[in-house]
């Protein structure tokens, strides 16, 4: 144990703003395995992998000269249609079976992404650098990262406009309509097909802009990926299915919470704290449900 | 009906090329040594596992063009037979086993990384196969009481010490204060035991010990306590990721600290990658190009590099060169045999006393190198932002001098 973190009152400020950043990105790619959970009830192990080949894209910008915050943009687009590509050839065929087939089936085509990455790019860790430079604090006592800044307003960006566009569009409307019943979503005249095809791909083009960000601020390499599948999974186990509100609230108090558990019990048990939150969160729901005589799902 | 006989054919097929594989190879044969490795040359240490290999190439070409191995009067020519680990210890263990009782390979060159070494060591071991490996330095490998194990590198707690001997001296003799973060797996948690050592025996004082986990991309956590704290020293180990993390994040966070030391620089190319702000960086290195050791073969660093780069286009990292010393030691332990027994070889391995373009290569009763001690280049960049490792210590092979403290980052 140690209290450091109290004793400079800095590394308090420092903590809680690292977390917050943290969190916010982190947010936006469960933000993304939410929606297609939600919607497809699809748990996609190759989350992190989708992750990391977007930031491949902003990457390999960055290497032709194109500055890589232009990343936010393109690789979404291409990630979009990656994710459309994916469904059409292999997530349609086991979008109506249990979970568990689609969770092979994701892990599966997060073992062959792992490997193509490997094979196209390389295993040499790689980052791109963005020169926006740091945020002085309190006579510099406290330092922000410009890219980090960046990457939470540019996730902020694009999970209210997600949020919006779900409300407004006409294919919001039908995702929102397949999520709460498929089969009545269809006798309605909502093409569920496509609407699966689009949440994928919108779930992809949400994984492309958060690696960019990582590309930005953090480094990538091919197999980094399963780290990022198990912190977006978390993020939405805490916040419930179909709470976006709350996905964003639990990736910002995961991430600071991750921080201060750094710093009291050590980097070791940094990542291990965050599972053992988990499990307690897990336990706590399931006993405020059974008070209710309803069930965890 | 179809798919059925194409089926029959295929696995026919590969029948008949194993069974002829076996039979063709032996460990010598005509006027061929062949040797085996298993090499990562997929996987996520690909990119070091071709380093390796074409560490062991260059020296088997350079060594068969220039006259053989001469045993018994007779001369011969190296060869290796490859596979493919795919960076996976049970693999390996696997191709070794595979080596030596089907291929019958009768002598082995080592794998990339600590941990494969792990995996295969305890196969030649079993087998009494002399096996000079150039890439495995986890001190737990000379522990073990292997006696078929050789390795041309220097073992892993030795790599930071140097930094920690140089910052002291620089102290006036006086211990200082280190803070450091290592990452969890064999290779780092032995640096960080060298780090230990190096503290007790100089009166210096841990003030941040820092265990970063496997899947590390954020350091930042570490780095504010390394601001609030204020130590001497900052050791950061973590393979090619926490280096570069560590020269991100601290340029990003603008940590002040008088001395920077790290492993796995070279490979991690940290001037190609974040210019101007990994300058001032140590890094240990097993070698380095203008180290002035010397052998008949390539000549000396200088010279190697310069060859190395002409035949595989760029700049041999470390990896490359121990590897490239490994046949030489062999080479050198074959003709003092004067035989192909395997105690035989092994009794020489043990005696081996050389110098290399590498280094100066003697075995300790463990088996690693204790004669060639590891080096710190210091990043250095000029105006232009253009960035060359320049070796500082230890004094005797320095090119450069040390430029301590690091300058303040409101200085730069």
């Amino acid at each position: 144990m140690d209290f450091l973190v109290f004793q400079v009152p800095m590394l308090t400020v420092q903590a809680l703003l690292d977390g917050l950043l943290l969190g916010i990105l982190f947010a936006l790619i469960a933000y993304g395995m939410a929606l297609q959970w939600g919607v497809m009830n699809i748990i996609n192990i190759a989350q992190g992998d989708l992750v990391i080949l977007g930031g491949y894209i902003a990457y390999f910008m960055y290497l032709y000269g194109i500055h890589p915050g232009w990343g936010v943009i393109v690789s979404p687009i291409i990630m979009y249609f990656v994710g459309i590509g994916i469904y059409k050839l292999v997530i349609n065929k086991v979008v109506d079976r249990d979970l568990f087939i689609s969770i092979l089936a994701t892990f599966g085509i997060s073992i062959l992404f792992m490997q193509l990455m490997n094979f196209a790019f390389g295993a040499d860790v790689v980052l791109a650098n963005s020169g926006y430079g740091t945020t002085m604090l309190f006579e510099n006592s406290v330092t922000l990262p410009n890219s980090k800044i960046f990457s939470a307003i540019v996730s902020i960006v694009f999970a209210i406009g997600l949020v919006v566009y779900m409300k407004r569009s006409k294919l919001g409307r039908a995702i929102r309509a397949t999520a709460q019943n498929a089969r009545a979503a269809k006798i309605l005249g909502v093409d569920t097909e496509k609407v699966y095809a689009a949440t994928f791909g919108i779930n992809a083009a949400l994984c492309g802009v958060a690696g960019a960000l990582i590309s930005i601020t953090f480094t990538i390499h091919p197999y980094m990926g399963l780290p990022y599948t198990i912190r977006s999974f978390m993020i939405v186990i805490v916040a419930g299915l179909g709470n976006l509100p709350g996905v964003a609230l639990s990736g910002m108090g995961l991430g600071i919470f991750e921080e201060f558990a750094d710093y009291i019990l050590g980097t070791e048990f940094r990542i291990g704290s965050v599972f053992l939150l988990l499990v307690l969160i897990l336990v706590y729901r399931r006993f405020k449900l059974s008070r209710k005589r309803e069930y965890l799902k | 009906m179809k798919i059925k006989k194409i089926l029959i054919t295929f696995f026919s097929a590969i029948a008949i090329l194993f069974s002829t594989s076996v039979i063709s190879l032996a460990k010598v044969v005509g006027d061929k040594i062949i040797l085996g490795a298993a090499i990562s040359l997929t996987g996520k240490y690909s990119s070091n596992g071709v380093h390796t290999q074409n560490g062991y190439n260059m020296a088997v070409d350079r060594i068969n063009s220039m006259g053989g191995v001469k045993v018994g009067g007779k001369t011969y020519k190296f060869d290796i037979i490859y596979y493919d680990d795919e960076s996976n210890p049970k693999r390996a263990a696997q191709l070794a086993e595979r080596l030596i009782s089907q291929d019958g390979v009768e002598f082995m060159l080592g794998p990339y990384s600590s941990g494969l070494t792990k995996a295969i060591a305890p196969v030649t071991e079993k087998y009494g196969v002399p096996m000079v490996e150039a890439n495995g330095a986890s001190r737990s490998l000379f522990t073990k009481g292997y006696k078929y194990l050789f390795a041309v590198l220097a073992p892993a707690n030795l790599y930071l010490d140097v930094a920690i001997e140089t910052a002291v001296q620089l102290n006036g003799g006086k211990g200082v204060r280190i803070a450091q973060a290592f990452e969890q797996d064999a290779f780092s948690q032995d640096v960080r035991l060298g780090i230990l050592d190096a503290a007790e025996r100089t009166g210096s004082e841990i003030v941040i010990d820092d265990k970063l986990p496997k899947e590390l991309n954020d350091m930042a956590a570490t780095l504010a306590k390394v601001k609030a704290v204020k130590p001497d020293v900052l050791v950061v180990s973590g393979h090619t990721k926490g280096a570069l993390t560590a020269i991100r994040q601290i340029a990003e966070m603008k940590v002040d600290v008088p001395m920077l030391a790290m492993t796995h620089c070279d490979a991690a190319k940290l001037s190609k990658q974040h210019g101007k702000n990994s300058q001032y960086a140590l890094c240990a290195s097993q070698w380095h190009k203008t180290l002035t050791y010397k052998d008949d073969f390539f000549k000396d660093g200088m010279t190697y590099a310069a060859d190395f780069e002409k035949e595989f286009g760029y700049d041999p990292p470390y990896q490359s060169a121990e590897s490239s010393a490994a046949l030489l030691v062999f080479k050198d332990a074959f003709e003092r045999a004067n035989s192909f027994d395997q105690k035989k070889v092994r009794d020489a391995l043990a005696a081996t006393n050389m110098q290399t373009f590498y280094g100066n290569i003697k075995f300790a009763s463990g088996g690693q190198n204790v004669d060639k001690p590891m080096v710190l280049f210091q990043v250095m960049c000029d105006d232009a932002g253009k960035c060359e490792n320049k070796v500082v210590a230890p004094l005797k092979w320095a090119s450069a001098e040390l430029i301590h403290p690091i300058p303040k980052w409101s200085e730069r």
